[in-house]
């Protein structure tokens, strides 16, 4: 026995959970949104995306031999919030905008607080609103450029136009990359249930709330309702990005709350605000007040109640 | 039963389930600890130069939370000596060179027991710890006072460990063993129930079980999810009996006694004979060692002497336990000795020596979510670092059973049972400052 034996404090086994494994799992889960997303708008989308992802990694790279920090971005926690905020954009948007939003993003809402696990709201999302209000007249899909990105439904819904629930279903409508096509994106939530990277409560409780408000405020019109639940950014912002674990309650309950809140929010915003679309914000919102929800949805402890 | 509680599923390795035990052959000789239970060490009773048989008392327990020490092989005491003990202390040590011969001391014969306290000076008499880890004196927790009722006695055969299989041989091999101890618990100490947990891994153990406790009345075999920690004391009897044991509490608060099978196997070869605690049988076991096997092993045999017996290693082991992975201790050479309650030794080569790196918690919840006792490593650990004592004491931590499936889950590989531990030891020593404190 040449070589010492390790001592360490047990356990002496570890799952094969990992980061990247989880990161990798949200990366798979988003690829059929991808793809409904160049099929309908065209290589460009693929273009806008790819730049979202470049200068997010790149981003968190340089930041780190400047902060002189380990190295991070082998977790491809970056490489989800590039391709989530890319997923966000219009395909049209310019590149230029791309890559400001990914900065933003990554530095100002992640890197400052801490990299990975330390921010304190979503960094896709944020990357997002940002955008929305920076470029108001350009980045947001309410304000078309051209005829391929189009408006999001949202606006005509509102209008009280009538779209069909099929194109609304396969995607076939106007609106940001990856949140057009709800046959995708929901493919992408199974195969996160399978994989036990996500829990049901947060995306079917989130969808649920705004189905239910939407029904009240349509006068029972369950066409509108549904509509208001396939169009916009509801379905990716429920599966993808309300489920960010860093920025959403651990437990079950907890989670509950945050969905419905979400739910209200964007329902709120949705009808009486001044945006068409309102998950966004609803997120950012409840990502806020996430610390106070997980403190009032803490597990019971086991014969907690001292003897 | 309202729900059941949490866990994790860990992968079974029972490579050696089924693995009748074989008699290690009598080693050159065994270094036997004096403090291989919790309490107070045993004083040694020998000096250097007596000749010992196997049964013969070597050391004599102090005071009523300690517990006797028994030869283990036959031959001459060679060295009275301090041995770094595997908690890390210095403890004292009674090295006996062995003769070769494994002779059975005069001394050993089946004990007298017609009353409650006959049958406590004998379970006393036998050296009895607990066996599933703990090493806690079996004597202790059997000793009710006379208005207790022992409601349930709950016997621990959950092995909810990855690779052990030490527990569930015994109850296939000793059931006979074990129903002379239950027949003498139920006498004497007036068990109205006996429950037998068992994980539903072990059909072998559950038949065996299920065979005696048909042969008896008040003894029921209840089956368990395979899910780690089954085997803890407070998760085993609430998913036998739906009791909760609150925080900071003894079974015996809730009228259960829990003992691990193989406690009471030995106990029933103690009554039956006369024969004290001096062989555990012990699987070996882990991706270094060659051939995996069931072991009766002298207590006090060196870990190389039972790996020797294995075949050897077949790569350089680089971690090698005292129990199983989750709740084992890693000791640190190969001439540790076997341990009253050393249920497995395993040897591990470098490939699992060593856990993935730490990363940054990403708060998925996992620890949270996991916990069979609803506590919250994370919170602990951020409290922890912050130095904030009392929310760490708030939050739970004394709780902890230290099972490890927060650690276990986590994706982030953090340290999270080991921070409940360091937490855990500073509320302790908080405690015992403050008490001096007062005494001034």
């Amino acid at each position: 026995m040449s070589e010492q034996l390790y001592i360490a404090s047990s356990p002496h086994i570890s799952s094969k959970n990992s980061t990247q494994r989880i990161m990798l799992d949200v990366i798979i889960a988003l690829i059929p949104a991808l793809i409904a997303g160049t099929i309908i708008f065209g290589a460009k989308a693929l273009l806008v995306v790819g730049v979202c992802i470049a200068a997010a990694v790149a981003s968190e790279a340089i930041f780190n031999i400047i902060v002189k920090k380990e190295q991070t971005i082998s977790d491809l926690s970056a490489i989800v919030t590039g391709l989530l905020l890319g997923l966000n954009l219009p395909a049209n948007t310019p590149l230029w905008q791309a890559v400001i939003g990914s900065i933003f993003a990554i530095i100002v809402v992640k890197c400052v607080f801490g990299g990975i696990g330390k921010n304190i709201v979503n960094p896709a999302i944020t990357g997002r609103v940002f955008m929305t209000i920076a470029f108001a007249s350009l980045a947001t899909p309410a304000f078309p450029i051209d005829s391929t990105a189009g408006a999001t439904p949202l606006v005509g819904l509102m209008e009280g136009e009538n779209l069909s629930l099929i194109d609304l279903f396969l995607g076939n409508h106007g609106g940001s990359i990856g949140e057009t096509c709800s046959l995708a994106l929901i493919i992408g939530a199974i195969y996160l249930l399978c994989r036990r990277v996500i829990t049901w409560h947060l995306p079917v409780v989130f969808v649920a709330t705004v189905f239910v408000l939407s029904l009240f405020y349509g006068d029972m019109n369950l066409g509108f309702a549904l509509s208001q639940v396939l169009s916009g950014g509801l379905l990716i912002g429920a599966i993808f990005m309300a489920t960010d674990y860093v920025t959403s309650p651990a437990t079950g309950w907890g989670k509950v709350i945050f969905a419905v809140g979400a739910g209200a929010i964007t329902c709120l915003i949705r009808f009486w605000g001044n945006y068409p679309e309102g998950v966004s914000f609803a997120i950012l919102l409840m990502n806020i007040v996430d610390p106070y929800i997980d403190k009032w949805t803490t597990r019971k402890l086991f014969g907690g109640d001292k003897k | 039963m309202a729900f059941s509680l949490r866990g994790v599923i860990t992968p079974h390795r029972k490579n050696t389930a089924n693995m009748s035990p074989q008699n290690l052959p009598a080693p050159a000789s065994v270094t036997i600890p004096m403090s291989m239970h919790i309490g107070k060490p045993a004083q040694v009773c020998v000096n250097v130069g007596d000749i010992v048989k196997i049964g013969d008392k070597i050391g004599a327990a102090d005071g009523f939370v300690s517990s006797d020490i028994f030869a283990s092989v036959s031959g001459k005491v060679s060295k009275i000596s301090e041995i770094l003990l595997s908690n890390g202390s210095l403890g004292q040590a009674v090295v006996i060179e062995s003769d070769g011969q494994m002779a059975v001391s005069e001394t050993v014969s089946a004990p007298v027991v017609n009353s409650k306290e006959e049958f406590i000076s004998a379970v006393r008499a036998s050296g009895l710890v607990g066996l599933g880890g703990a090493g806690f004196p079996t004597h202790v927790k059997f000793s009710v006072n006379d208005d207790v009722t022992i409601e349930e006695l709950i016997i621990n055969g959950a092995e909810c460990e990855p690779y052990i299989t030490s527990d569930s041989v015994i109850m296939v091999e000793h059931a006979d063993e074990i129903k002379t101890a239950i027949e003498a618990a139920q006498k004497f100490l007036g068990v109205k129930k006996v429950i037998i947990g068992i994980e539903k891994n072990k059909p072998e153990a559950i038949a065996s079980m299920r065979q005696m406790a048909s042969e008896m009345s008040g003894v029921e075999v209840k089956v368990l999810k395979s899910l780690y920690p089954q085997g803890g004391e407070k998760v085993l009897i609430y998913h036998t009996t739906g009791k909760v044991v609150k925080m900071g509490a003894l079974p015996i608060s809730v009228g259960c006694v829990v003992c691990n099978s193989t406690t009471m196997a030995t106990l029933g070869a103690y009554l039956k004979t006369g024969m004290p605690l001096v062989s555990k049988c012990v699987t070996v076991d882990g991706s270094a060692v060659s051939e995996p096997k069931n072991a009766i092993v002298p207590i006090g045999t060196a870990l190389s002497d039972v790996f020797e017996f294995c075949g050897g290693f077949k790569e350089e082991p680089r971690k090698v336990l005292y129990g199983g992975p989750m709740m084992g201790i890693s000791v640190p050479s190969v001439d540790a000795p076997i341990l009253k309650n050393t249920n497995a030794i395993l040897a591990f080569g470098k490939k699992e020596a060593v856990l993935p790196k730490t990363t940054s918690c990403i708060r998925c919840g996992g620890c949270v979510n996991h916990c069979p006792f609803g506590i919250n490593p994370y919170a602990i650990a951020n409290a922890f670092k912050v130095g904030d004592l009392d929310e760490v004491d708030r939050l739970g931590v004394n709780l902890c059973m230290e099972c490890g499936c927060c650690s276990y889950i986590c994706p982030a590989n953090r340290p999270l049972v080991q921070t409940n531990r360091l937490g855990k030891a500073a509320l302790r020593e908080r405690a015992a400052k403050e008490k001096k404190e007062e005494k001034k």
